[in-house]
């Protein structure tokens, strides 16, 4: 009986160690958008903490409403980043044989520049001369900041309700 | 119990929570460390080449085997790309509406609607812009470029109505719906035959066949979009969509039914717009009664402002 009452602690431990060891497994994604806001609290309207780029690896440790929890290497602050900003695969953004190998096989990494790219928008252009990208690049100048945002949802009383995202 | 029983399982006892616990712990380790060498990468990426070397050759060669493509195999920053040419496209067919104070409005609408919807990050973001036609259309590009003419803003009497001709249209990016116009086997050709893709400079032959497939692309979306429109099924989910967004956000969804029953009115049979690549307002409403919920009020504000930014439209 003794025995038994002196195994039981050790064990019921490595029960809890191995649960908490699962929840804990982080699973590291990539950024997939030219550049993403790592912000306080899973929602859109909470403060930007850091910028991330296309590529950058973290470790999502949590999940939330669509949201993801992230740490970055050497940054102890965790923060918040929506999930389609993110991807499971291995984003490379200079490949090397074995990459380019898996790449056009598996689903484990994506290559940057692949297929339609910068490139062949440039090599599109010049057999279209007529096609006017200036406008193009106008049009994605016009970002709206998160203060503006909130002013205007303000002013005119647009209250997100129930919106996970906001 | 036997006496070596006994010793065994109190040394296991002894020492499975400590192997237990090391375990998560070399988890966290070893993703640090890939954190790392993924940094190194990524800061190598001024200076690479991208010269296709004689092994990454090698390797496309042997991993050259057709596998099946479809378009969400595409990735984010691909979309971008055919979402600009798709857009440098529509700009072709109307003109650009210069209202720098109605382009800042809509985008105010648009940007916040986009961030209350299922897809908020694309790889560029969410811009809108408005077309200097009478015309009554608006028209998506893949990742997030909307373009929205001021036939159809003027069936918009609120902006609630407004946004819900915005929301519409990002149900359509959120759904990947002009992507879908493009045919399997160009999606194919160009991900996986021309496979490569790793290198960022493409060789001449690569480059010139990779760039029509690219054209091919381009030409399936806007036929799609501009001549023969969307299906059934698409134009239902995007209204769905945009009572979905709209709700999310704190807008009334009836502007969406306001809108149709204006352009019910306003649409002259055998125009080229939205008469021709979507279904009738009438039809849109009935399918989107049940999801509407009781009808709001618009507060004074909002109309006001409403009032103003899109007088000149």
């Amino acid at each position: 009986m003794n025995l038994r009452k002196r195994m039981r602690f050790p064990l019921v431990l490595a029960v809890f160690l191995m649960i908490s060891g699962i929840t804990m497994a982080a699973a590291t994604k990539s950024v997939q958008i030219r550049e993403g806001a790592i912000r306080s609290a899973p929602s859109f309207m909470s403060k930007i903490i850091a910028k991330v780029a296309y590529g950058d690896l973290v470790e999502a440790v949590d999940n939330k409403n669509g949201w993801s929890r992230v740490r970055r290497a050497g940054v102890e602050q965790s923060g918040w980043i929506h999930d389609s900003a993110l991807t499971h695969k291995k984003i490379v953004l200079t490949a090397g044989p074995s990459d380019v190998s898996q790449g056009a096989t598996g689903d484990e990494i994506a290559l940057a520049g692949k297929g339609f790219n910068e490139q062949v928008e440039r090599e599109f252009k010049e057999k279209n001369p007529q096609l006017n990208f200036k406008l193009i690049d106008q049009m994605e100048k016009i970002v709206v900041s998160d203060s503006q945002m909130r002013q205007f949802l303000e002013a005119g009383r647009v209250s997100p309700q129930g919106g996970t995202q906001q | 119990m036997n006496p070596s029983r006994r010793r065994f399982i109190k040394t296991i006892g002894r020492y499975v929570p400590l192997s237990v616990g090391i375990l998560p712990l070399s988890g966290l380790l070893s993703g640090c460390k890939t954190l790392e060498t993924v940094s190194t990468i990524g800061a190598k990426v001024g200076s690479a080449t991208g010269m296709l070397t004689e092994s990454q050759a090698q390797s496309i060669e042997k991993s050259g085997k057709a596998v099946a493509r479809s378009f969400e195999d595409i990735t984010p920053e691909q979309e971008y790309y055919i979402g600009r040419t798709v857009g440098a496209q529509i700009l072709e067919k109307y003109n650009t509406y210069p209202n720098k104070q109605a382009t800042d409005y809509i985008n105010l609408i648009g940007q916040s609607l986009a961030r209350a919807s299922d897809l908020p990050e694309t790889f560029g973001g969410y811009h809108f812009m408005i077309q200097d036609s009478d015309e009554i259309n608006a028209l998506a590009a893949p990742g997030g470029l909307v373009f929205v003419t001021r036939g159809i803003l003027r069936c918009c009497h609120t902006e609630d109505a407004v946004a819900a001709v915005l929301a519409h249209e990002i149900g359509h990016v959120q759904h990947r719906h002009g992507l879908q116009a493009i045919k399997k086997s160009r999606i194919t050709s160009a991900l996986t035959t021309l496979g490569l893709e790793g290198t960022k400079t493409f060789g001449g032959q690569e480059l010139s066949e990779l760039t029509e497939t690219f054209e091919q692309s381009i030409s399936d979306i806007t036929q799609t979009l501009i001549n023969n429109g969307y299906s059934r099924k698409f134009e239902h989910q995007a209204d769905l969509d945009a009572v979905i967004i709209t709700k999310r956000l704190g807008y009334d969804p009836h502007g969406l039914v306001d809108m149709l029953k204006e352009m019910e009115k306003q649409l002259k049979p055998g125009r080229i717009d939205f008469a021709k690549t979507h279904p009738s307002p009438e039809s849109r409403i009935a399918e989107i009664s049940s999801t509407l919920g009781a009808p709001g009020s618009i507060p004074d504000a909002r109309q006001r402002r409403f009032q103003k930014a899109l007088a000149g439209v």
